[in-house]
């Protein structure tokens, strides 16, 4: 039968994709030292057929999925037949094989779309930038053929049904989070083969960062996004409301982001100042290969995480082969080609480049102190010194200054110009907003709760900080245009990229000061007609009921919520469930989801006698969180179609359309 | 800037590297088999060969015995199921915990893939399963004469552990 031969068609597909990456990895670079053309032009056929070939794989593992085929290990270790459709489909990237199998997948997907965007630019860059990718490709290609390969079958005997995906993973939040963090993680490799291609060639000019720009902005776009939807997973399934745990995996998925933002400003100071130069590339160097020390943590089992896959040394090792080899090498590389005498283009102290400088090192410091706070308890461990956890308390005593003062300058920055300005200038320009940020920050509180709060009032001045000089400029910028319509219009798109990226992380902010303050949390003993007050509304206990999911029993109560105000009700349904194949209990929290606070009920224990331990949280502003990443993610694709990138397109769309007749 | 401080990067990665290296023997959670060198818990329960005997923790008292945690729902038991019949081969005493399980299903079971088991204790509820803190099966421990847990292998026991894991364990303990 047909259905009997896909995995092994996948498993070839995989295999044509390993030697097209090697072709592409070779040829182009060995075109670019002979100088023929020929085998430069290698790259791009190749780029394309690893994209097909790795779809054809991915499209044949998602087959064996949905057509419950228990005979490859994988399915049968993952799914099960009573799952509904699209949890089989998500469920090919909830496990080790499957996950490194999309990676992969979007890998090519990047190599083919950064081959396909590049016509225009010069020949031999474009091989390197080609060349450098598929070495990637090819790594995790090898490293999924030799160890993981999701293609694996259980012959002869075939078992009759799966185990099951793990409960936590059947969730909307798993179809979206990891492609996203992904396409984050592997779309850093474009902006890290542009940096590996600029140092090859000895061409370190504002070119190269031009080019890279753009990749890197949506590569952090999509990072953004992915972690936002990690946060917003972890808080309504795995019950506790907490909405970031500084857990070694999320940290991982942190680090890059870090890195990636200081990547972001250091790529526009090259390209609009030329300076900076070596700096970039070291970050777009470390970006990427923290990128790749975040896929190591995850899935060699070295740090303890409610993320990590199974614990298999082999694994481990080849991947920090990978890791070692394309950090030491490029690193290397870096020390040896990195500009030798950095062109000093000077600036005055009071400048947007100085202001710029120091975002990059204060995000490089929180950088350095993530890292570390995640690498300690692993480092001790190898000194034989003691298993030990780093917690929440040593990550906020570090993260929370630094974020201030970064908040601090990023205030100042988009007001400054480019080398050098008069202090007087930015006072005039800047003391209102300041003045009204400190006004408003240290009142709200009082108007808020009654009660002035430090951290509260600390968060609201750096949020507003950020946000006041951005509309005063808007406002400056307009005013020369006559009109506030038309001064809006002429502003342009990487501005206001700038503008929403900025807003973004204000409203994050705004999000996390008052969630982490004014959050109320009351746990409860609950049974039929039981009624409890948390934070002026009134939750009262109508039913409790069990009912039959597609693959779980449940029980399940019904909440009547009454607003204090004016009297508003609704209903809450939380639950617990029961999962059967693996016989795994799970909380399925009810939420009421709001702008400005959301409510929170997660089933816990059945205290016997019809009643069950409630937990009933009141989270003012969570919802900001997200909110603040998704305008940050906006921002980066905005800046994204600004003209200056579009021209590249243009002028590739003029060729194209002289050669077709 | 100096070249040779820019060669320090590189370096500096390498050092990290080999923390990573070390720490990809170690088992983070290595501290997690709480029931090391514990008794095993006490228990009352039926056999799934036949409803009517009661078995208690007494059953594991007087030789080396490998408790064996499989159902028939889990497709690693399916597997596992060689191992399992050649370590009885070595004349090492097996009982098995039945997890989860429906009688007639659990009898299949062992009908078409062997059964290395003395006997095996019928555990629907997964109440011994939850007082062995077993996350999934299979899970198999190592209970010395004295009735103490003193090996406990998570998941699936591969063709290759059986010599290189759970024969030497028995030995060291009988």
């Amino acid at each position: 039968m047909a259905i009997e031969i896909i995995p092994e068609v996948g498993h070839f597909a995989l295999m044509m994709a390993l030697v097209m990456a090697i072709i592409q990895a070779v040829v182009p670079l060995a075109g670019v030292a002979t100088r023929r053309s020929l085998w430069m032009a290698y790259g791009a056929p190749m780029a394309a057929g690893q994209f097909v070939f790795l779809a054809l794989a991915y499209l044949c593992l998602s087959a064996s999925y949905l057509l419950d085929d228990f005979s490859v290990a994988n399915v049968a270790n993952n799914s099960n037949s009573l799952l509904p459709w699209y949890y089989k489909a998500s469920a090919v990237w909830g496990n080790h094989e499957g996950s490194v199998l999309l990676w992969s997948l979007m890998l090519a997907g990047w190599g083919f779309a950064a081959s396909a965007f590049s016509t225009s630019l010069p020949r031999d860059m474009v091989a390197r930038v080609q060349s450098v990718m598929a070495m990637v490709s090819a790594g995790f290609l090898l490293f999924i053929l030799l160890t993981s390969n999701p293609f694996e079958r259980l012959l002869p005997n075939v078992p009759a049904d799966g185990a099951d995906l793990n409960p936590l993973l059947q969730d909307f939040g798993l179809v979206v989070h990891p492609p996203m963090l992904y396409m984050g993680y592997v779309g850093f490799s474009v902006v890290f083969a542009f940096a590996i291609a600029a140092l090859m060639g000895g061409r370190l000019d504002a070119a190269w960062t031009r080019w890279a720009r753009p990749w890197a902005n949506v590569a952090w776009a999509f990072l953004t996004v992915g972690i936002a939807l990690g946060s917003w997973w972890a808080y309504y399934e795995l019950g506790w409301g907490g909405w970031w745990f500084w857990d070694p995996v999320e940290n991982a998925s942190l680090l890059p982001w870090l890195t990636g933002t200081a990547l972001l400003h250091s790529l526009a100071v090259t390209e609009k100042r030329g300076s900076f130069k070596s700096w970039t590339v070291l970050l777009a160097i470390s970006t990427f290969s923290l990128s790749l020390m975040g896929t190591f943590l995850v899935r060699s089992g070295v740090l303890t995480s409610v993320h990590a896959f199974a614990n298999d040394p082999s694994r481990g090792f080849f991947i920090l082969v990978l890791l070692g080899v394309t950090v030491t090498l490029s690193l290397l590389l870096f020390a040896l080609r990195a500009p030798r005498v950095s062109h000093r283009v000077g600036f005055g102290w009071l400048s947007r480049d100085s202001l710029l400088l120091v975002n990059n090192l204060l995000l490089v410091i929180m950088t350095v102190t993530v890292l570390l706070g995640t690498l300690y308890p692993l480092i001790l461990d190898s000194l034989n010194l003691g298993k030990i956890s780093v917690g929440p308390p040593y990550f906020n005593a570090l993260f929370v200054p630094l974020t201030v003062l970064l908040c601090a300058f990023m205030g100042l920055g988009p007001s400054a110009r480019w080398k050098r300005m008069g202090a007087r200038e930015l006072t005039t320009k800047l003391w209102l907003a300041g003045a009204g940020a400190l006004v408003i920050g240290v009142l709200a509180p009082l108007l808020y709760a009654g009660q002035w709060n430090l951290w509260v009032s600390l968060g609201l001045v750096a949020a507003l900080w950020i946000v006041l000089p951005l509309v005063r400029d808007v406002i400056d910028k307009c005013r020369h245009a006559g009109s506030l319509g038309r001064g809006l219009a002429r502003l342009s798109p990487a501005y206001w990229g700038m503008v929403l990226g900025h807003l973004g992380l204000a409203v994050t902010l705004v999000g996390v000061t008052v969630v982490s303050n004014y959050n109320v949390e009351r746990n409860v003993r609950m049974a039929p007609d039981v009624t409890v007050e948390v934070a002026g509304y009134q939750f009262t206990m109508r039913e409790l009921t069990s009912r039959r999911g597609p693959n779980f029993l449940a029980d399940t109560s019904l909440i009547e919520v009454r607003r204090g105000g004016d009297g508003r009700t609704f209903m809450m349904h939380p639950e617990k469930r029961l999962y059967l194949a693996t016989g795994m209990p799970m909380t399925q929290v009810a939420l009421r989801p709001g702008l400005f606070r959301d409510l929170y009920v997660a089933m816990g224990e059945d205290l016997g006698g019809g009643s069950y331990a409630m937990r009933i949280q009141y989270k003012p502003f969570v919802r900001w969180l997200w909110l603040g990443a998704l305008l940050m993610a906006a921002g980066a694709v905005l800046a994204v179609i600004d003209k200056r990138y579009r021209r590249v397109a243009t002028r590739r769309g003029a060729a194209t359309r002289r050669v077709t007749p | 800037m100096k070249r040779w401080l820019l060669l320090l990067l590189p370096l500096g990665f390498v050092g990290i590297a080999l923390f990573f290296y070390q720490g990809l023997g170690r088992d983070p959670t290595a501290r997690d088999s709480a029931l090391m060198a514990r008794a095993f818990p006490a228990f009352e329960a039926v056999t799934l060969e036949d409803a009517n005997r009661r078995v208690d923790e007494t059953l594991l008292r007087g030789e080396v015995t490998l408790v064996n945690v499989w159902g028939e729902w889990c497709p690693a038991c399916k597997q596992e199921m060689p191992q399992l019949l050649e370590l009885a081969d070595h004349g090492i005493r097996m009982v098995g915990v039945n997890y989860r399980d429906r009688r007639e299903k659990g009898r299949a079971f062992l009908d078409e893939y062997g059964d290395p088991f003395e006997l095996n204790i019928f555990d629907p509820e997964g109440s011994l399963g939850f007082d062995l803190g077993v996350y999934g099966a299979p899970e198999t421990f190592l209970v010395d004469a004295d009735g103490v847990i003193r090996y406990h292998h998570k998941g699936y026991i591969a063709p290759s552990d059986v010599q290189a894991r759970i024969l030497p364990e028995v030995e060291k303990w009988r």
